[in-house]
């Protein structure tokens, strides 16, 4: 009997030794996850040893592709038709595979291509490079347009033979690589409504990182649309992170107005991003996060230079990442594209009229200094206020799987 | 957030809570009246009714005939209409187009538009408080122009234009056949001034619905009798061939409600607004002695507002707060319940800045910090003392970030 399936190969989650079985089964949660809007809910996935296969009864295989190659952990998908592990099974295999791929050029044309076989069970009685011999000739002499071509070939058709059963399949679609989202710990994403935060936590996702994610907003001093795209950020983040993302939305207006009455005005940026660690820190140890991250790049702005993050680094004890740090702001804008962000982030609404800027913020801030503006807020009881206020919602991406 | 009050809506030039009466028959309507007017049956028939009393309400109301209505999807759609729909018909008369700086997008752009297609457009500049002169207008007519359009009320400051004088004008440009066609965009007139389409002297004039109390998804378009105009909107052939599609009734009734208890409550309730306009000047003053007033000061004598005697709206004040980015103001009144508009909108990534202010040659800092107050039919004394206030206290307090 001849299935269909969509063959699911990972990378790294191969190399983790005694992890394994646990990395395999996050890996399938989170295909799972990505599929569970189609309808009837996720389709049957076969999972054996490095491999898993995906049933494609009933469904069109674009719409399973679209949503595993937002899974962490995919290296490749493969569109198969799977049979019993027999040599006259494999060639019919063979056969669909490459009719299929042969629609893709034009009709008459010779088309150069090549058998790749690899044969998991030994106890197939030919090995790989037998079988590509005798299965090439087999497609040779069925198809006359068809040219061997070892090298150079337009069609690659793969055979593979394993326990389970055999395979064949002529088109492949890369995924993303990366690891499954939950397999190392769980982060919180400063997430504001600009280009470099939602990457930067893509970045982590990539990682295997669980995220949530906090905004900050100072309404009425910006706009309440400012809040909506974050929220829209963070429902296109959810794509690549199983479906979901839960936001929280911490006002900050209340702090913003004392740092303005109570500090001085070149120190403003300088600790209301310390504000912001110290709030995220307190947010992380109520969700159980064990990171921060931000979107922060060296060099981007005054507020960024080695003197200005350490200053604010220090506000916090927790680790944070910051995955950009290697990044040029034209890179971050291209990845912020292929993740579908950058658009939102475009929108204007952001930090209306950069009310909180100063004119001349202080790129060296001076750690005394810093700690002698700090001492004049009453940080401890803003913190505390802004914890209690708060809003969080649980965010679904999935609408958007195109 | 804070204790519960009473929200204060003073954007009724965006759009206007619809008045229990209109949501009453909206509703009614769409129980009651869901036939399709076109259709022979009984419902057919109520329905067609229904859409021929509202046009002899709004016909009434206006001055005009009832042929001379045509209903639309509002504002946007009626000013298209008027434009595009008339210069198909009578494009080959004349290439030149002749409007105002100030006028709606929907105006603007559509000649914006017809630019593309070979016309060309001359746009009146205002004066420094939103008003175009009718001296103007007489030195822009060509012998090759076909078509004037002009708002009755601008949007965004409140200024009445002179369109009965230019309608006048025009009456005497060129007696012998071959007069410019005259468009009136009258959204934000009609319901806040007198407005005699007939008397006017406009062949075309814009209505919208939900500027008075009505619903969203209805306005019309005042054709006089004998204009020539082609349809946008090609189909079934309602509304006399000029709009088809499927009349949206509901909406349709609910706007005859609000355009007739408009006119019945139009004498006393300008009297009135006009009222409450000079004391929302005095109130914004006292609480923001450094505001400013975009637009006319004084309200139009409203026994005869189109004339070019200038004046503004009795519903409409626009002001600016150097300093205190509009956008932001908006947000801090929202925050105590007080709901009004920016003259501009203003973000860090791309400036939206109000073309009317620009036009008017107010300085950048008075573009950016305007904000425009639009009074309806329950504004109270005591709404504008207390938007007095709270804008004196938020203007400071937003100051105190700008300062920097």
């Amino acid at each position: 009997m001849t299935r269909r399936v969509l063959v699911v190969k990972f990378g790294e989650i191969g190399l983790k030794g005694a992890n394994r079985r646990f990395f395999e089964r996050v890996f399938l949660q989170r295909m799972k996850d990505a599929l569970s809007d189609l309808p009837g809910g996720p389709p049957w996935i076969e999972h054996t040893r490095g491999r898993f296969a995906v049933g494609l009864e009933g469904l069109r295989e674009e719409e399973v592709v679209t949503r595993l190659r937002r899974v962490f952990g995919v290296v490749e998908l493969a569109g198969a038709f799977k049979v019993e592990a027999d040599l006259d099974a494999l060639e019919q295999a063979a056969r669909l595979a490459l009719e299929e791929a042969l629609a893709a050029h034009p009709p008459g044309a010779t088309v150069r291509f090549r058998v790749e076989s690899r044969r998991a069970d030994k106890r197939f009685p030919l090995n790989s490079l037998e079988l590509d011999r005798v299965l090439g000739a087999r497609l040779l002499a069925a198809f006359p347009r068809l040219k061997v071509d070892l090298g150079r070939p337009e069609i690659r058709v793969e055979v593979e033979v394993r326990d389970e059963g055999g395979y064949a399949y002529a088109r492949t679609y890369p995924g993303p690589g990366g690891l499954p989202v939950g397999t190392s710990g769980k982060g919180l994403l400063l997430l504001s409504g600009g280009i470099d935060s939602p990457v930067a936590g893509w970045m982590s996702l990539k990682r295997g990182l669980e995220l949530e994610a906090v905004h900050f907003h100072s309404f009425p001093f910006t706009s309440e649309r400012a809040q909506e795209k974050a929220m829209d950020l963070a429902r296109t983040l959810a794509l690549w992170a199983g479906g979901q993302m839960v936001l929280h939305l911490a006002p900050f207006t209340a702090m913003q107005r004392a740092i303005r009455d109570l500090c001085p005005e070149e120190l403003g940026v300088t600790v209301m991003r310390r504000m912001m660690l110290r709030l995220s820190g307190l947010l992380a140890r109520r969700i159980g996060a064990q990171a921060l991250v931000t979107g922060e790049s060296l060099g981007q702005v005054a507020s960024q230079t080695l003197q200005s993050m350490t200053v604010i680094s220090q506000a916090t004890d927790l680790l944070v990442l910051r995955p950009l740090v290697g990044m040029d702001k034209t890179e971050i804008i291209e990845l912020a594209r292929k993740i579908g962000t950058f658009e939102i982030s475009s929108r204007p609404y952001e930090d209306c009229c950069s009310l909180f800027v100063p004119r001349h913020p202080a790129t060296r801030p001076r750690p005394e200094a810093v700690t002698r503006a700090e001492a004049r807020l009453p940080a401890d009881q803003l913190l505390e206020q802004t914890l209690a206020d708060v809003q969080t919602h649980r965010l679904d991406g999935r609408l958007r799987h195109r | 957030m804070g204790a519960q009050r009473p929200e204060i809506y003073l954007d009724h030039a965006a759009t206007s809570p619809p008045h229990p009466e209109v949501v009453h028959e909206v509703l009614r309507a769409m129980r009651e009246t869901y036939g399709n007017p076109s259709s022979l049956h009984r419902k057919g028939l109520e329905a067609e009714r229904a859409v021929g009393r509202a046009r002899e309400t709004l016909a009434a109301a206006i001055g005009a005939r009832r042929e001379e209505i045509v209903f639309t999807s509002g504002g946007t759609e009626s000013n298209n209409l008027a434009l595009r729909g008339a210069l198909r018909a009578l494009g080959h008369r004349g290439r030149h187009i002749i409007t105002t700086a100030v006028e709606h997008p929907s105006v603007l752009e559509v000649v914006r538009d017809l630019e593309g297609d070979g016309f060309r457009v001359t746009l009146l500049a205002p004066d420094r408080d939103g008003t175009v002169r009718v001296e103007d207008l007489g030195r822009a007519l060509a012998p090759d122009t076909v078509m004037v359009s002009m708002m009755a009320v601008n949007n965004e400051v409140g200024a009445v234009q002179p369109v009965a004088q230019a309608a006048a004008l025009l009456g005497r440009a060129r007696p012998t056949g071959g007069r410019p066609l005259f468009h009136v965009d009258a959204s934000q007139a009609l319901g806040r001034l007198p407005l005699d389409a007939a008397a006017l002297g406009a062949d075309l004039v814009t209505f919208s619905a939900h500027k008075l109390g009505g619903p969203k998804g209805a306005g019309g378009l005042f054709v006089r009798h004998g204009t020539g105009l082609r349809p946008l909107l090609l189909g079934g052939g309602q509304e006399g061939g000029l709009r088809s599609g499927t009349e949206n009734v509901p909406a349709i009734a609910g706007m005859a409600v609000a355009v007739d208890l408009a006119r019945r409550e139009l004498p006393e309730r300008t009297a009135v607004m006009s009222e409450l306009r000079r004391h929302l000047i005095e109130a914004v003053f006292g609480g923001v002695p450094e505001a400013r007033l975009n637009g006319p000061a004084a309200c139009a004598d409203t026994s005869d507002p189109f004339a070019g005697q200038g004046g503004a709206a009795p519903h409409i004040a626009c002001f600016s707060f150097p300093g205190a980015p509009g956008e932001v103001v908006v947000h801090c009144l929202e925050e105590e319940g007080i709901y009004v508009s920016t003259g501009a909108a203003c973000s860090s990534r791309k400036r939206r800045r109000s073309h009317v202010l620009e036009a008017m040659g107010l300085p950048d800092a008075d573009v950016d910090s305007a904000i425009r107050v639009s009074l309806g039919p329950e504004t109270s004394d005591a709404d504008i003392d207390r938007l007095a206030e709270v804008l004196g206290r938020v203007v400071r307090d937003i100051r105190r970030f700008a300062r920097r």
